[in-house]
């Protein structure tokens, strides 16, 4: 009998293994393969030699970001915006989320849900459109209501001075409905009985808040801010690429890494600096994200983390 | 008592104040897209953009329409790639992800690091533009559009995260009857969790119906571009139709919707997602739910 069953188990293996195959090898070209390119960062890569091919060149590629002082620009600009959009997402959906569970009703949570949801829906491009329908400086709608009240029209797609509040906001309004919606199906999972016998204790809906409802939400909120820390260096390149419509003069608040790479790689087809920037971004990621996850398992003793 | 009734009154109004403001925000921008590509352009010199048109103009879809070939063109591929990355990318996803839901399987651990390394490190892309162009030579096919999205390691953890929700019973009653994993797959796990199944369908779908940086990247025959990336060059150059045809022929050149032609696009570019709005309705908006990778 252990003998047949332990054959079944076999059999089972080989067959959920099967099963894995097909999308495992699309991970390994796709993304396997590509790893194992990085190394193009401190070669002199010439497209007609491969990569193999192409003579090393030590560290010549990474010289411009001493000589350059659009990549540290857009260093700072990817960390700056991105802090600001991990901790301002967390802390509008979580809020978010929370009322809606205070509210309790089944008709509301599904109308502001559906409707929070909506600019998830529409891609940059469209995005983009839209927001030119405000911003335009001669017919936009925002220029229009400062004439009214007694502003003079700002020029929006010239002065960067605008872009770091304009993106943010932005980023927030096209991402605060999914992460919501994670909030919300984790607060589902919490057992009612915890505020019955809170309330039966004596606890305010304050402190059930922040004793029962906050702390059963870390863990997802640990793992998806984890996420977002290992993605710090990089940025939605939509974002910055189409919003601003691409304005050269806004490049000082809108560049980011990914931008500069772009170009570095499509423009001036400088593969070098191109993956120079790529090996930067890759290996912070990496190290961001560890750290991340070691710090929220050390602050929570063990219990929160993403692996 | 009637206190703790009063402060439940005012969260109340306070909450839906709050929440109400944000919906409106999100429900505007739309809004005023529709209603500018229903005005004229007259009337978008004389008052500028409105929220509600003064009177509902069809110019610049006439306009856009006049030529439909490259939008037609555009529309079919985006088809192509939103249904053939879809399915197949699910399907692949699906596959790897029930594996990985089973605690019996032994290569469970290290196919789970595998597909969530992918998650803590990338190649870049530099190397992944050459991957794509000279390893693969998929320059100029949708292959090029599909693979970014095929399989990524968030949606195959959320997929896992729902397969895990099955319990081990059901399984283990199958197996014993002399069920193939895959016919269990099929038969007893996807039934069970086609809010799941739906949930990743969804959010791949937009991903791909919204996608246009792989075009920017991969293709350069105007007879392979995307929707949205065939919008971002119309947006680019506002000359961009005007030199496609006689248009001063048979428009005066202030009539000529340019603004309104935008958002018309806009318009025809976002619509079809409202297909799937009511799959959003059934399965996506009881939520996604994730976990820690280990466990």
């Amino acid at each position: 009998m252990a003998k047949k069953l332990s054959g079944i188990r076999i059999k089972s293996n080989i067959e959920l293994f099967l099963l894995t195959a097909p999308a495992l090898i699309v991970v390994i070209v796709y993304y396997y393969l590509p790893m194992f390119g990085i190394v193009i960062a401190f070669k002199d890569y010439k497209p007609m030699m491969g990569i193999l091919g192409s003579p090393w060149n030590g560290f010549k590629n990474f010289e411009f970001f001493f000589r350059s002082s659009q990549a540290w620009l857009s260093v700072r600009n990817t960390l700056l915006y991105n802090t600001v959009f991990i901790v301002l997402t967390a802390v509008v959906a979580v809020t978010f989320a929370i009322m809606l569970y205070e509210l309790k009703s089944k008709l509301a949570v599904k109308f502001y849900q559906t409707i929070f949801f909506f600019p998830y829906f529409l891609s940059w491009v469209v995005v983009a459109i839209m927001l030119y329908t405000f911003l335009n400086e001669e017919f936009g709608i925002l220029n229009r209501l400062l004439t009214i009240i007694g502003f003079d029209r700002a020029r929006w797609y010239t002065e960067p001075g605008y872009w770091p509040f304009i993106l943010t906001f932005m980023a927030l309004w096209k991402r605060v409905g999914y992460s919501m919606i994670i909030y919300y199906a984790g607060l589902m999972g919490i057992d009612p009985q915890l505020y019955e016998s809170a309330t039966i204790d004596g606890a305010n809906k304050w402190q059930c808040t922040f004793k029962i409802t906050l702390p059963m939400l870390a863990s997802v909120i640990v793992i998806l801010m984890i996420l977002s820390i290992g993605h710090i260096f990089y940025a939605d390149f939509g974002l910055f690429y189409q919003l601003p419509l691409q304005s050269g003069m806004l490049f000082s608040t809108t560049d980011v890494i990914n931008y500069f790479t772009y170009r570095a790689l499509i423009e001036v087809q400088d593969y070098g600096m191109a993956a120079a920037v790529g090996f930067f971004q890759s290996i912070m990621g990496f190290v961001m994200i560890l750290a991340a996850n070691w710090t929220a398992r050390k602050i929570s003793q063990g219990e929160h983390g993403l692996f | 008592m009637v206190e703790s009734r009063r402060s439940y009154i005012t969260s109340r109004i306070v909450f839906h104040t709050v929440l109400a403001f944000f919906a409106l925000l999100c429900v505007i921008p739309i809004i005023s897209v529709v209603s500018i590509s229903f005005s004229s352009g007259t009337s978008l010199h004389l008052e500028g953009f409105t929220l509600l048109p003064k009177n509902v103009d069809l110019t610049a879809y006439r306009y856009i329409f006049k030529k439909p070939y490259q939008l037609i063109n555009a529309y079919i591929i985006s088809i192509e790639v939103t249904v053939l990355g879809t399915v197949i990318g699910v399907s692949l996803m699906a596959l790897l992800a029930y594996p990985l839901s089973r605690r019996d399987f032994r290569l469970g651990g290290i196919i789970t690091f595998i597909v969530f390394f992918t998650m803590l490190f990338r190649g870049g892309l530099v190397p992944t533009y050459i991957l794509v162009t000279r390893i693969l030579r998929l320059r100029n096919t949708i292959w090029a559009q599909i693979l970014p999205l095929l399989v990524t390691g968030w949606h195959v953890f959320l997929l896992r995260t729902y397969f895990k929700t099955v319990p081990f019973e059901l399984i283990e009653a199958s197996k014993i009857e002399g069920a193939s994993e895959f016919r269990i797959f099929i038969k007893v796990i996807a039934p069970l969790t086609k809010p799941g199944i739906a949930t990743v369908s969804l959010l791949l779908c937009l991903g791909y119906w919204n996608s246009w940086f792989p075009a920017l990247l991969y293709i350069d025959d105007s007879t392979k571009v995307p929707l949205q990336f065939w919008m971002m060059r119309v947006m680019d150059n506002i000359n961009f139709l005007l030199s496609l045809d006689t248009i001063s022929v048979d428009f005066g050149l202030e009539d000529i919707p340019t603004e309104s032609a935008r958002m018309a696009m806009a318009v025809l570019a976002a619509g079809p997602m409202l297909f799937i709005f009511p799959f959003f309705q059934k399965y996506f908006a009881r939520g996604i739910r994730i976990g820690a990778i280990k466990g």
